[in-house]
Formats: C-alpha cells, sequence, structure tokens
C-alpha cells in the first residue's frame, strides 16, 4: 500500500496547495470552465430541446445528437481543436467549445424527452382553459419537465467534469493538470493524489446536482409513485455516455 | 513539420509540408501503422465489452435474486460512471501497471454501469405468464433462465451492448495516457507532433469504428431475435 501513503503525503504537503500550479487553483480553474461550459450548454440547448418537445419535432435529430454524441471521442475533438487555427488552437477557447459541445447532446436530448413525456390530458386541459400555447410552455409542459430537465443538467455536468479532466491531455488546466504532470515526471504519488482530487470533484459534483434535481422539482411532493416510476424509466433511456 | 523520406517529393505528397487535415499521402505511406492501431483499438474494445458482459449478467442475476442487494449492485455500476476517464486509469496504475490491462479493466467498469441495468431490465421485462407456462411444461430454473428469459432479454440486451460497445470506442483514446489507446495514440501523436492529418484520420476511424461495430451488432440482434422481424 507503498502508493496510497505516497499520495496522502503529496496531497499533505503544504506546498502543493499554493501558488499558480497548487491545488486550488487547478480546482478553481477546472470548476470555473465546468460551470461556464454547462451554463452555455444550457442556454444554447434547453430552449431549443424546450421547444421541439413542445412542438412535437425534430425527435430523430435530438436521438441522433445524443448517439453521435457518444460516437464521438472527447479527447480526439479537444486535440483537433487544438490543432484548428485561429480563434481555436492551445488555449482556453478551444477547451470550453469542446466541453460545450459535449454538454449540449443530454440537456438537449432531456428536455425534449421531458416535454414529449408530459401527460396529454395536461395539455388538453390547459388548452381547454384558454391558455395559448407559449403559456402551456411555460406553466404546464415546464415545471412537469423539470425532473428530466435537471437529469440531462446533472449527466451534462457529470460529463463536463470528466471531459475538463481530459483537457488537461491537451492543454488546459483543471486537476487533471495535476494527474498529466505526475504521469510526465513519473512521480505516482502526484499523478495518484489528482486521480484522487479530480474522484471528489465528480463525486462532490454528482452529489450537488443530485440534491438540487430534488430540490427545483416544483411537482415533487404533488407527484404521486406512478409518475415517479415512469421519470425513472425515461432517465434510463436518455442517459449519455461517459468519458 | 514532418520530414519526407524521398528527395524528389512528388505534386501529390505536398498534403504532408503543408500539414494539411486531409491527406492521402498520408493514408497510403503509413497503412500499416493505422492498420495496427485499428486493431489494437478493435482489441480492447471488444475484449473490455465481453468482459463487461460476462460479468454483468452475474451480477444482474443477483440483483434480481436478492432483492436487497438490488440497488447496492445498480448504484455502485452508476457511481462508476461519475469517475473521469482520465482518473479511473490513473488509480488503477498501482494494480496493472502502464498496460493494456490497465484500459481494459477501466472499460470493463463502464461498461458495467449499462449492462448491468439493461440485462436487469431485459430480465424483468419478461412476462410472468411466459415463465409460469415454461415451468408448467417442466424447464429446470436454469433451463428457464438460459432457454427462455435470457432469449426475450435479447432485444434490450443487446441495445445495451450497442450503447456500451460506442461509448467503449470512444473512451479507449484516453487510454494513450498509459500508452495503450489504440486510435488514441495515434491523435496524441499528432496532437506532440503538430501533424494534422494523423489526428483528423485517427479521430475519423475512431468515429466509423463506433458506428460499424453499432451496425454489426444492430444486425446480429435482428438475426438473433427472428421472431421480433418486422415487429419493432
Amino acid at each position: 500500500m507503498g502508493w496510497l501513503t505516497g499520495a496522502v503525503a503529496w496531497l499533505a504537503d503544504g506546498a502543493h496547495w499554493q501558488g499558480a500550479d497548487g491545488v486550488p487553483q487547478r480546482l478553481l480553474e477546472h470548476v470555473g470552465l465546468s460551470a461556464a461550459a454547462v451554463g452555455i450548454g444550457c442556454l444554447v440547448a434547453l430552449p431549443l430541446g424546450l421547444w421541439l418537445g413542445h412542438v412535437r419535432r425534430g425527435g430523430a435529430f435530438a436521438v441522433a445528437t445524443g448517439n453521435l454524441a457518444r460516437a464521438v471521442p472527447t479527447f480526439a475533438v479537444l486535440v483537433l481543436l487544438a490543432l484548428a487555427p485561429s480563434p481555436f488552437g492551445l488555449g482556453t477557447t478551444s477547451t470550453l467549445t469542446a466541453l460545450v459541445l459535449f454538454a449540449v447532446p443530454p440537456l438537449l436530448t432531456n428536455a425534449y424527452v421531458g416535454v414529449l413525456e408530459v401527460d396529454p390530458a395536461a395539455v388538453d386541459a390547459a388548452r381547454g382553459m384558454g391558455l395559448t400555447s407559449s403559456q402551456v410552455l411555460r406553466r404546464v409542459e415546464l415545471p412537469l419537465a423539470v425532473p428530466l430537465v435537471m437529469n440531462g443538467v446533472r449527466l451534462a455536468a457529470v460529463q463536463v467534469v470528466a471531459t475538463a479532466t481530459i483537457a488537461a491531455l491537451v492543454a488546459g488546466g483543471g486537476l487533471g493538470r495535476i494527474i498529466v504532470e505526475g504521469f510526465g515526471r513519473q512521480d505516482q504519488p502526484q499523478l495518484l493524489a489528482g486521480a484522487f482530487l479530480v474522484l471528489a470533484l465528480a463525486l462532490a459534483v454528482e452529489g450537488a446536482m443530485e440534491l438540487l434535481q430534488r430540490r427545483v422539482d416544483p411537482l415533487r411532493r404533488a407527484r404521486g409513485r406512478r409518475r415517479a416510476a415512469a421519470a425513472a424509466g425515461a432517465q434510463l433511456q436518455v442517459q449519455g455516455g461517459s468519458s | 513539420m514532418r520530414v519526407i523520406p524521398s528527395a524528389a517529393v512528388p505534386r501529390a505528397a505536398s498534403c504532408l509540408l503543408e500539414n494539411a487535415w486531409v491527406c492521402p499521402e498520408y493514408l497510403s505511406s503509413r497503412r500499416s501503422e493505422l492498420l495496427a492501431a485499428v486493431v489494437a483499438h478493435l482489441q480492447i474494445t471488444v475484449v473490455s465489452v465481453a468482459i463487461g458482459a460476462l460479468v454483468a449478467l452475474p451480477l444482474a442475476l443477483l440483483a434480481r435474486r436478492v432483492r436487497g442487494l438490488r440497488p447496492v449492485v445498480l448504484g455502485a455500476s452508476t457511481a462508476l460512471y461519475t469517475v473521469p476517464s482520465l482518473a479511473l486509469f490513473s488509480l488503477l496504475l498501482p494494480f496493472t501497471g502502464l498496460s493494456r490491462t490497465t484500459v481494459v479493466v477501466g472499460l470493463v467498469l463502464y461498461s458495467l454501469t449499462v449492462l448491468v441495468r439493461t440485462v436487469l431490465t431485459g430480465l424483468e421485462g419478461v412476462p410472468e405468464e411466459v415463465r409460469d407456462a415454461a415451468r408448467g411444461m417442466g424447464f429446470a430454473p436454469s433451463a428457464l433462465l438460459w432457454r427462455v428469459e435470457l432469449p426475450l432479454a435479447l432485444p434490450v440486451v443487446v441495445s445495451g451492448l450497442r450503447v456500451a460497445t460506442v461509448s467503449t470506442v470512444a473512451l479507449t483514446t484516453v487510454g494513450t495516457i498509459v500508452g495503450n489507446g489504440g486510435l488514441g495514440d495515434l491523435v496524441y501523436d499528432g496532437l506532440r507532433t503538430d501533424f494534422r492529418a494523423e489526428v483528423l484520420t485517427a479521430s475519423v476511424l475512431c468515429v466509423a469504428l463506433a458506428l460499424a461495430l453499432d451496425a454489426v451488432l444492430l444486425v446480429a440482434g435482428r438475426l438473433l431475435v427472428p421472431w421480433r422481424r418486422g415487429v419493432a
């Protein structure tokens, strides 16, 4: 178990927690870049996905986006953008672009399916009450779609945190940098310490997103068991790939 | 900049000098290197998904048999998907070193997320009447599983295998961190030597490989369940 004590000793060393390549700085880069990517992804994908679900069109498009994203290696996209001409190339623009590209599919698919799976009876009732099309979307479909929309946000966040780690192989900062530099120096304690930090961040993000998912669901208490079971089933189908 | 071996560079070979993204000269001059990377990639993927399926089946059966273990097995296999690949491969390093085994073990663990769930879903989708009828016909529990339940679960299992295979092809590239990433090794080499044709070619081959394996499984699934032909 020497490898474990080495990693713990690395983490316990105060020198590794200071400066431009210290753990807090790397964590800040990782979280900042990931949050920006998920935020931009939400701005792009959620309105589109919700609208496609509302008009009940573009199902094939949403599904194809999800499938294609699973087949395209995140690492390859990061490298392709790094070698691309300006404004890409080695730098934050390329990393952020790649992260957004991989945040979009789970957001789009889940928002689309979320609205699509809203009970048609609820939509009919809302129309019968005289709500306009956009009111139906905002007041009925959107609140009912929240569990799946948030599921998409959770999947996107997990995917982006993982991809941001791989970005360190190319040029990016973030906690992945600690792992990659550990490999470069053949410093096993460092690369393991980096791996533990990345693991802790990923689990923390997953946990926080799960908590958020439960918090923001407006109908959680009102919803019956049947509906929860249906959402769980749909969640399984629209789970994205991993990286 | 790449060095061209031949002194008299023909006009067609200039794409190497220009560092073009698309370069037929690269394809012909590095054919054996590309082929070796594709074969390595294919081996890593197929072995990982096959072992993943062999591990997922008993886990799914266990989760079905022992009710209390169900959330544990599903929870653990889902949590694995949260772990970033670069961290997972690094954490396996003390045990399996800079080897292909490290990549395969990591990919097997990732495939379990999808496979355990789909095998379980497939088995639970078998109608109870079918089970009753088979028992009434005198099927022993093992015969019931192998000759009735698994064949009926096959369409769902194959869909899970397709998802797992496509993800695994993409994830294999990250294995380059331990020097065993198949086509990912070429992508990484292309990054370090600023060689665009190598990166684009390996990336396109990787996506093509994923789509090809997906198609193979789709066709195999159709052939294995002839009774569903024309239904779904």
